[in-house]
């Protein structure tokens, strides 16, 4: 038996179209191994394939080709109601004319279990969800959230290998999907089911899943941990789409190992990793560094510490650059945007090129603050900037 | 760019705000009439709609021979329909309880037969139409499936009358046997009508529901069958059973279609009281008109009530 509970091989999905070629392509020669027990995301935006994937594994939608197998199985021609996979709708899809308990009963029902014995597994399954006290009524008497967690006790009764979620906090507000995120991820660990969710919302993804896959116009970009996915980004498009990130033209000066001198407009020069891309001198390519690697400290004057103590800017950059990993580039505060946690400074740094820097306010906004105009030095470590190839 | 803005804070001139009152109170005004029309138009329409129903309706209570002049209030007409007594001074042929409620017979015997049939077919056009998925024709039928709601009635009469005709004389042709309209070609005839109100207010229904539903159940291991009945009928039940009150509604109703297809002995209610018309118009006729339009109404708000009550439960 296969160590995976879903293997997607070079599958594809074309659907009919309008356009002259007849077809488009909602997803596109994708290969994934999800494996048991993993908390998987399938994470992009609008229209990339991610729902027609969740769909095919499903089996609401036939593969045009690549094959998708279940714990080892081939499921092409096997119809959703054969699959042992069960689906949490993104709106839900609870049945309007049944009571909450009928619909989590339903599963157990076409399956022939014993009334008695579906009644009490049903009854088991409101209790995983927290909500024994509403088996009696009907769906649309219920919040949004308990229509999720009904929803949820409806598809896990099934007992399925894999559990598919679309979307399932999309229609939450803020609090309660975040306190959703911990519990689903909590439930997915105790019962040890595969869990494969599609989401748009990064922070969704990376808050639940173990691994996520990034994808974009049917294609997978990334399949990775989430801190694979943030801090070692493969794409400018996987870079945008996870965080926040500064992007910058630059070439290449010299190649070094993993790591790339590389330089903006010819003026300054700095070190990238290239995370074993081969690059050579003179190629344009696309430098990613989030903002909240980047450092910020006054060009000129003293800096004050917490504890009191104090340093002036030239010893604190000489000290800096002791570390030949260190990147340090002089800057002017454009713009300041003060927001709670931290500020946001936009900065220009030689050559034009601007970045967004985020430093996190520890103190009260007046104890360190740049306003716009003020020089100031930026730093941080190589290996936070990504060489992206073009 | 945007730091040049901040730096150089160059001030900006302000301009003095002006209103132009005479402009104002002209604009002022025109809302204030096209609102009095907004308020009027449906008075307007209210008028013509009921206007001559309201007519009927008093008249049905008017004491005397004549259907234009007041002479009184009375409820003898409507006694007359139940009892069969005939009013007084008034020919004895002019109106027959027993003739009229043979006719309130035949209208319900044809209404209920072509009920059944055309809720059965029109429910599975609706679903061929909403879940059938392409077949050759589809969006013929599509279009067709509107023909009966907006051609003129006369011509389906005609049409259909036509059509028995031809039938009836190749069957005499091939096997000798005479067939004659009656009953089945008024049934034939109204299913033909109705099969398209039922489809349109079952599609409709179809169309509102949530496709996800359908999914969730074959997700949950129910097949196609079980995720017909199970979920599919019973919440597009409520579409099937206002088509069929409006179907019944439009078969009590039709005359014109009635009028070209019926057989001897098989008047129903509309065509009784042309009947009757064909000599003068004996007071009774307003009171049997009521009657009806309280019957359709009925009908029709049950039907209303169904749709909207279930709409409401629906909707999760």
């Amino acid at each position: 038996m296969s160590a995976f509970d879903v293997e997607l091989i070079r599958v594809t999905k074309e659907f009919p179209s309008r356009r002259q070629d007849g077809t488009v392509r909602a997803v596109d020669d994708v290969s994934l191994q999800i494996a048991q027990g993993e908390f998987f995301a399938l994470l992009g935006p609008s229209g990339c394939g991610k729902t027609t994937t969740l769909r095919m594994i499903a089996g609401f939608e036939d593969t045009t080709s690549g094959q998708i197998l279940i714990r080892g199985k081939a499921v092409q021609n096997v119809p959703p109601f054969h699959r042992p996979v069960n689906t949490v709708f993104q709106d839900y899809a609870l049945f309007p004319h049944m009571t909450v308990l009928q619909n989590v009963m339903f599963g157990l029902e076409m399956e022939h279990v014993r009334r008695d014995e579906a009644r009490r597994r049903a009854e088991e399954a409101l209790h995983l969800v927290r909500l024994p006290q509403v088996a009696d009524r009907k769906p649309r008497q219920l919040s949004g959230g308990q229509q999720q967690r009904v929803a949820l006790a409806r598809a896990l009764v099934k007992r399925p290998a894999v559990l598919l979620l679309d979307e399932p906090l999309g229609a939450l507000d803020l609090k309660l999907r975040q306190a959703m995120q911990y519990e689903l991820k909590a439930m997915q660990r105790s019962l040890g089911i595969t869990f494969i969710f599609v989401t748009h919302d990064q922070e969704e993804a990376m808050t639940m899943a173990d691994r996520i896959a990034v994808m974009d116009q049917g294609k997978v970009l990334q399949v990775g941990t989430p801190e694979d996915i943030y801090e070692t980004p493969t794409s400018k498009f996987v870079a945008d789409f996870i965080g926040e990130t500064n992007f910058l033209e630059a070439h290449i000066v010299r190649a070094d190992g993993d790591l790339a001198e590389v330089s903006l407009d010819g003026s300054a020069v700095f070190k990238a990793a290239t995370g074993g891309q081969p690059v050579s001198p003179n190629q344009s390519v696309t430098i990613a560094l989030r903002p909240e690697k980047i450092n910020v400290f006054a060009a000129r004057g003293t800096i004050e510490y917490d504890e009191g103590s104090t340093e002036s800017s030239e010893e604190f950059k000489r000290a800096l650059l002791r570390n030949p990993n260190i990147n340090i580039l002089p800057g002017v505060v454009v713009q300041d945007i003060y927001i709670g946690t931290d500020t946001r400074y936009v900065i220009r740094l030689p050559g034009k090129q601007q970045v967004i820097a985020r430093v996190q306010n520890y103190g009260l906004k007046s104890d360190t603050y740049f306003e716009a105009g003020e020089e100031v030095n930026l730093y941080w470590n190589a290996e936070n900037a990504r060489v992206l190839l073009r | 760019m945007a730091d040049q803005a901040l730096v150089s804070s160059r001030a900006v001139e302000r301009t003095v705000v002006e209103f132009d009152h005479a402009k104002i109170q002209r604009d002022l005004l025109m809302r204030r009439v096209g609102r009095i029309g907004l308020y009027l138009n449906p008075v307007f329409v209210y008028f013509f709609l009921w206007a001559p129903i309201v007519v009927l309706i008093v008249f049905s209570f008017n004491d005397g021979g004549s259907v234009s002049t007041w002479q009184g209030f009375t409820t003898r007409w409507y006694t007359n329909i139940f009892n069969n007594t005939l009013a007084a001074g008034t020919e004895a042929a002019r109106f027959s309880t027993e003739l009229m409620l043979n006719a309130v017979r035949n209208s319900l015997i044809v209404g209920v037969s072509a009920t059944v049939i055309s809720t059965i077919i029109g429910t599975m056009v609706a679903l061929s139409l909403a879940r059938g998925g392409t077949f050759p024709g589809k969006r013929l039928l599509d279009a067709v499936l509107y023909l009966p709601v907006v051609i003129p009635e006369i011509t389906q009469g005609i049409s259909l009358a036509l059509f028995f005709k031809v039938v009836f004389d190749f069957v005499q042709a091939q096997s000798g046997w005479q067939m004659t309209t009656g009953f089945g070609t008024i049934i034939i005839g109204h299913v033909a009508f109705c099969v398209s109100y039922v489809a349109i207010v079952v599609r409709a229904r179809l169309a509102d529901m949530n496709p996800r539903l359908e999914e969730a159940a074959r997700d949950l291991g129910a097949n196609e069958w079980r995720t017909f009945y199970r979920v599919t009928l019973p919440l597009i039940l409520p579409g099937i059973v206002a088509g069929a009150l409006l179907a019944f509604t439009l078969s009590l109703d039709d005359f014109v279609v009635t009028f070209f297809n019926s057989g001897i002995g098989t008047s129903t209610l509309p065509i009784f009281v042309y009947g009757m018309l064909k000599t003068r118009v004996p007071p009774e006729i307003n009171a049997i008109s009521t009657l009806m339009l309280l019957a359709s109404t009925l009908l029709v708000g049950i039907s209303l009530a169904i749709q909207g009550r279930n709409n409401a439960a629906t909707r999760v």
